[in-house]
Order: C-alpha cells, then structure tokens, then sequence
C-alpha cells in the first residue's frame, strides 16, 4: 500500500507541478478525448484548492533539488501565500467549471485548458517563490499565458488588445528584470530573506532606491495601478469570460498587489515615503478608475475600469501601513476576487445568451436568466459595500483604518468612491436585469448547468466571506495571520 | 563607463517602443532594450581578467573563487534570453495575425478599441 506522507513541506512544489504537469497532460490525451481537458482541468484545480486548504496554519521552506538555502532555490510557504494560494485556486475552480459550457463555441479548447492550467502554474510559483529572480520567471509564465489567451478568439479586438497588452507588460517585466539585476549587484544575492537581512543592516542607498522605483512602477503596471492602466480595459473585456474573470479575479493582485506588498513590507523594509507613494497611487486608481466606469456602457469595459478602482482601495488600505489598513487591504483583495470574477462570469453568461454586451441594447433579464439575475444582485451588492454582504466590511475597515491613522481625506475619498460604485452597479442592475425585456430577446434559452453552478458557488464565496468579518472586526480568521506576516517586518526577522 | 552603454541600448530601446508606429518595429525597440537588460546583468558577473567559472579537479577553492566571473548571472541572462524568445514568438505571431485581420502594421491605423 502506498504511504501517504501529508508533510506540508512537501506539498510546496506541487503546487507548481500539478497545474504544469496537467497542462501537457492535457494536450496528451485531449487529441482522443476532448472532455478529458475539462475534465483534467477541473480536477487539477479541486485537488488544488484542497490543497491549500491544508496548508492552513503552517509554514515551511521547501530547497529545490536538496540544495541548501544560499546555493539552491527556495520555495517559501506562509499564511500570507496560502491565503493568496486558496484565493487564486478558488477562483480558478469556479472558472474551470464555468468554461465546460461558455467555451463549446471556441475551437481548439485544449489549448485553452493547457494555456489556464500554465497562468495557475505562474500565479501559484510568484505566490510561493523565494527569490527574486524565480520570481520574474513564474511572473512572466502567468503573464505569457494571459497575452496568449487574451488573443483567443483570433477576432480584431482581441488581437489588438493582446498587443497593446504584451508590449506594456514586456516593457514592465524588462524594468522589473533591471530592478532584480540591480538589487544583485548591490546585495550580492536573489534570496529574499538574504537581501532583507542587508537592506536591513545597511539601510537603503541611491541604486537600491532606485531597484525600488523600478519594481515599483513595473508591478504598478502589472496591477494596473492609474497612471500604468491603459492595458486594462482594453485586455479583460476582449478576452473570452472566464479569462477576464481570472485576470480581474486574481491575476492582477497575485502577480501585482501581492508582489508590492511582499516586496515593501517583507524585503525593503516599510518607510513612510514609499507607503506615502502606495496612498497617493490607490487614492488616483480608486478614483480614476470609478469616474472612468460610470460613462461605460459595455458591461465588461464597466467593470474592469471597476477593478481599477477597487485595486485602487487595496493599495490605499496597504499604503496606510497599519495593521487595522492591511487587514483590511488583505480581506478587500480576498473580496474583490470573488466578486468580480462572478461579475465577468455574468457577464460572460449575458453574452452567452444574449450575443450582446452593450447595455443600451439589454434589459429584463431577470426573467429569462434567473441564475444570472440573482448572483449579480449579489455580486453588485458586495462590491458597491451594501450591509450585510462582504464588501461593506472590508471597506468598512479600510475607512476605519484611515481615520485611525489621521487620513480623513482618504478616508472620505473612499466612502465617496464607495458611492460612486453603487451607482454604475445600480445602472448595470438598473439596465440589464430589471428594465422591461427588448423584443429582439423575447426567447432567450436559461443559463448553462455548468455555468450556473460556477455563478452559485462564487456567489456563496461571497457570503461565506461576509461571516469571515463577524468573527471579530480587527482581526477576521486567516487575514489576521496574512496581515501578522506582513506587519513583522523584513524577512528573517 | 561601459554601464552606460547599456543604459544607452535601453534607452533606445523605449525610444522606438514610444515613436515606431509599425507593430514590427516596436517588436524589435522590445527586443534591443531586452537585450539591453541582458548585457546589464552580465556586466554585473563580469570581473576585470577574471577567468570562466569552470572548477578543475586540482584547483584551489578560494582561489578559484578569487579569479573567476560570477557565474549566476550567466545563468540568469539564459534564462531571461529563454523567455524573450517565448514573448518574442508570440509578439510575432500576433503581428501576423493583426495584418491578417486589419491589412497593415500601422499601430494608428489599428484601433477598434477605445473609451
């Protein structure tokens, strides 16, 4: 009988190899069977999200190969990575699920899963990498993926957003590779926890400022931080549904929002002018991004200035620097990924039947896509901050946060671009689901099995997480760990 | 002296990704300025008359250690040409792909997308 060892140090890797390994998997044996890529695919995120679900509450480093710390390659587990961990194969769950029926209309869906089943294997690699240069490289593995798998459907718009896109983020990956090259001419080593150690006995100097900068502006742009957003809105509505729904979900904030926080909090050491910078940013994101998304009358375009916007929160509640503003940063981005990948999954389920994105065009749908209906009430609801539901708390925190640390201008902004996101939210409500049905609609067929159950299970994601909140205000359950790591400071410490 | 040939490269680099309004020619402004970031890092292993990192069976460690170039940037350079190769393939082929769909390499002339 086989030995079932459950270390959780041994378990690091396989977060990296199982999304990888089933990636060619699937073009193995996709050629004879098509549903075995689904299958294959929806299996490798339930074992996954399994899987880090145990990671709960443990630690470790796993050396690649055998070899010792300054020699080999470290890969670093702790509850800030598992809380991203469970966040991104959640969500990438509820996407596999969902692309068994909204993707029946594309060719070659192998590739798909091959290419969905690779951006996992690089968001899962930055989450877990321990050095500075595995870092670049599982960045650029999720980011080739996503260029690739924007392109999808081969028409005008999406080639010409896969571009725009691919330039900007080769030029923010080549200022992020000068930033890794400097840091190692400076400190001699890639190791995370090495380079915190000197920054933290020598302090910063001009080159390692300027390393700093360099990350700074290069994640800024991966996380589509105002003024590094013009990809945005041009890359999540083009891509097929469940693809916009990753990269809004959780692609920005694993290899963005989660990068910058471990790289000011964890290897540079927190200073008050760059948390100053992180405020000003999300401050412009948050605002920007919500004036920008109520002039939109496409329903993806509208939400992805959207995710700008709530990106711009997360930053601002990182950027306050204070326990009470990284929890809430922390549960916001935990938030935010459940709800707007179910909010790209409706629209996705809009399209799907309606062949339409443009909501002049939509209305009353509330009869003909019940399912739709009732989880976008849902997901509209969190993410404008209406009580009960889960992002009223973790704004709440943030406004509190920034009050409790004297910023009553960011706390006011974020209560008013609050208001600002309840209003499109109700337009989108207002015009797609409860105006009275266009003709053109009259006999619409209801929402896939398989789609509706991805839509359900984000949507009780979202509710399960409003409870997460009752628990204790200061300190909800796994984020109050999350934020412990960020908040003790550099590495090694 | 010689780092800023490399900050040279790179500059001239995001100089033709910022002006070219052909999709090929941006194309190759990314490559030069990767290229750029290349030489960056192997200056930075490089060391005046240093030897190659290759250890012999009768050599001395620290003495080894002493006269040889730093050889993780080597290996770094190689597996950053490695991944631009992979982004340089499908910029290529999304280049391909818009002359088929739009008829010209002309970035100004390519636009659906706006708001």
């Amino acid at each position: 009988m086989f030995e079932i060892s459950m270390d959780v140090q041994n378990l690091i890797p396989m977060f990296v190899a199982v999304p990888l390994g089933m990636s060619l998997l699937v073009q193995l044996v996709a050629r004879r069977r098509r549903v075995m890529a689904e299958l294959l695919t929806m299996l490798s995120l339930l074992i996954l999200t399994l899987m880090s679900c145990y990671t709960i509450g443990s630690s470790g480093i796993y050396h690649l190969g055998g070899w010792p710390t300054p020699i080999g390659i470290d890969m670093r587990l702790d509850a800030l990575a598992t809380l991203l961990l469970m966040t991104v194969n959640i969500v990438g769950f509820a996407v596999s699920v969902y692309s068994v029926d909204y993707m029946r209309r594309y060719s070659a869906r192998s590739h798909f899963y091959s290419l969905f089943l690779l951006m996992v294997t690089g968001m899962n690699g930055v989450i877990l990498a321990g050095d500075l240069f595995n870092l670049y490289v599982f960045l650029e593995v999720a980011a080739i993926a996503s260029y690739s798998l924007v392109a999808f459907g081969c028409a005008h718009e999406e080639l010409e957003a896969s571009f725009k896109y691919i330039v900007l983020g080769s030029l923010s990956s080549v200022l992020i590779l000068i930033g890794v090259a400097l840091v190692y001419g400076i400190t001699g080593t890639l190791n995370m926890t090495h380079i915190a150690t000197r920054i933290a006995e020598t302090g910063m100097d001009a080159p390692l400022l300027l390393a700093f900068g360099l990350f700074i502006v290069g994640f800024s742009f991966k996380s589509a931080l105002v003024p590094f957003h013009a990809w945005l809105p041009d890359a999540h509505p083009s891509a097929p549904a469940p693809v916009s729904a990753m990269l809004s979900g959780v692609l920005v904030k694993a290899i963005g929002v989660y990068v910058l926080a471990r790289l000011v909090f964890n290897v540079f050491g927190v200073m008050d002018t760059e948390l100053g910078l992180l405020r000003w940013l999300g401050l412009l994101s948050m605002v920007v991004g919500g004036l920008l998304a109520v002039g939109q009358s496409d329903i993806k375009r509208l939400f992805a200035y959207s995710s700008i916007s709530q990106l711009g929160v997360m930053v601002l509640g990182l950027g306050l620097g204070t326990p009470l503003g990284i929890v809430g940063a922390l549960y916001h981005l935990v938030n935010h990924a459940m709800f707007k990948s179910l909010l790209f999954l409706n629209a996705g389920a809009v399209e799907y039947a309606t062949g339409t994105r443009d909501l002049d065009k939509l209305g009353g749908l509330n009869r003909m896509l019940p399912v739709t209906g009732a989880t976008s009430l849902i997901g509209s609801m969190s993410i404008a901050g209406v009580p009960p539901f889960n992002g009223f708390w973790s704004k709440l925190i943030i406004v509190l946060a920034c009050v409790e640390s004297g910023h009553y201008g960011f706390a006011l902004a974020t209560v008013l671009v609050s208001i600002v996101t309840l209003a499109y939210q109700l337009k989108v409500q207002r015009k797609a689901f409860f105006a009275t049905l266009p003709e053109a609609l009259a006999n619409l067929r209801r929402e896939p099995l398989m789609m509706a159950l991805a839509m359900i299970l984000l949507a009780v994601g979202c509710i399960a997480l409003s409870f997460v909140a009752l628990s204790g205000l200061r300190d909800p359950w796994l984020i109050g760990a999350a934020q412990q790591v960020l908040t003790s400071g550099v590495f090694g410490k | 002296m010689i780092y800023s040939l490399c900050l040279l490269l790179i500059l001239v680099g995001l100089y033709g990704v910022v002006v070219s309004r052909q999709t090929l020619k941006i194309v190759v402004s990314l490559l030069i300025m990767n290229h750029g970031v290349h030489l960056l890092l192997l200056l930075i292993g490089y060391r005046e008359g240093g030897g190659p990192p290759i250890v012999d069976p009768g050599s001395v460690i620290t003495e080894f250690a002493n006269g040889a170039v730093d050889p993780l940037p080597q290996a770094l350079v190689l597996t950053s040409i490695v991944i631009g190769l992979g982004v340089l393939a499908l910029m290529v082929a999304l280049c391909v792909r818009l002359y088929e769909r739009y008829g010209t390499f002309d970035v100004t002339e390519i636009r659906r997308l706006r708001g």
